[in-house]
């Protein structure tokens, strides 16, 4: 039976509670359901923003992750249960967000991304969320989107602190318009010695997927040109004002890097 | 005229402290405080250029004039995920 928005009955009951908001309603429904999202990375920021852009009904959902579950993921990693820890962390994904909506396509990348896949994964996609954690492919991944001109929604943690910032190349300032290059290796403490506390990265890794999902669904305003901080100890919330630098290495007026590179990879698993 | 400054992250641990406050002369400019943010907290100098600094929640520039009463926050780029 044909239902208001091209949505099926079980749909509209599913999806009831976006279905009713006037800035959504059935049409920003159905945008989310033709629509793509590709997270690189599930661990803490990628586990969170899948669960929430699997159960808004993102039609395609990709995931890029090499890793298999570790017993000090499961702090913060909320895809991954007890019974997980030894098998690949996208099987692990996939066997939770495929029981929360069957209306997702899931598509597993296990793969690391680099210089010679990376734009080739991520074409197919609209919107890129970036759950890395370290350096070289938090800038791999702005450089593709740049490259691609797709929208991307960046994320960090580091213990108590979160960063949140969406590139839209073209309209907004990109990670190198805010952050020209890495820090030096070896200033930015060990992960594990750092810490995380598990609760920040589920709240800005639903924070991507909120961005995304405004993204997709065309809605709000996305966090283009606006870092938002988190600090949890205080809870406090602020954004700050980012511009695009004209002169910006990738997505400036006169750009100097015009393919992508592999970083040396620093020790460093969160 | 006073200014306060906030450290996020990382530079947290490498200054020792979450929030700071300067007296400066009138007419200081942000790259002033700079100067003496990194006389105080040598160890920032680590970090050579990778520091944001936004003066009232924006990016500023060094050449940006402070005013009585503004926050700096100095925010460093983040990789945990």
């Amino acid at each position: 039976m044909n239902t208001p928005y091209g949505l099926r009955e079980d749909q509209i009951e599913r999806y009831a509670r976006h279905i009713i908001l006037p800035e959504m309603g059935g049409v920003g429904q159905k945008k989310l359901l033709n629509s793509s999202a590709l997270i690189v990375g599930a661990g803490g920021l990628g586990t969170p923003a899948a669960q929430y852009l699997a159960a808004a009904g993102v039609g395609k959902l990709g995931m890029v992750d090499m890793d298999v579950v570790d017993l000090s993921n499961l702090q913060r990693q909320v895809l991954h249960h007890t019974p997980d820890i030894g098998i690949p962390k996208l099987q692990s994904a996939t066997n939770k967000l495929a029981a929360m909506n069957p209306d997702v396509e899931l598509v597993q990348h296990e793969t690391r991304l680099m210089s010679h896949n990376a734009l080739d994964i991520l074409k197919d996609y609209d919107v890129v969320l970036d759950g890395t954690d370290n350096f070289p492919a938090r800038y791999l991944i702005n450089d593709a989107c740049v490259m691609l001109k797709k929208p991307l929604v960046h994320a960090g943690i580091f213990r108590f602190d979160g960063q949140i910032l969406v590139i839209k190349p073209g309209e907004g300032p990109c990670y190198r318009c805010l952050f020209p290059e890495p820090p030096p290796e070896g200033m930015v403490p060990s992960c594990q010695e750092a810490g995380i506390l598990g609760a920040v990265a589920g709240v800005l890794g639903v924070l991507q997927a909120t961005e995304a999902i405004k993204i997709l669904a065309e809605i709000g305003q996305p966090l283009v040109g606006r870092l938002l901080i988190f600090d949890a100890l205080n809870a406090d919330f602020r954004k700050v004002k980012i511009p695009r630098d004209q002169e910006c290495a990738i997505c400036g007026e006169h750009p100097t890097i015009t393919e992508l590179t592999d970083l040396e990879l620093a020790p460093c698993q969160l | 005229m006073r200014v306060r400054i906030l450290f996020f992250a990382g530079l947290r641990d490498l200054a020792g402290k979450r929030e700071w406050e300067y007296d400066l002369t009138e007419k200081s400019i942000l790259g002033d405080l700079h100067r003496r943010i990194l006389d105080d907290f040598p160890a920032l100098k680590e970090m050579k250029g990778a520091v944001r600094l936004a003066v009232n929640e924006e990016y500023s520039r060094m050449d940006r004039p402070l005013s009585d009463g503004d926050t700096v926050a100095l925010i460093p780029p983040v990789s945990g995920g």
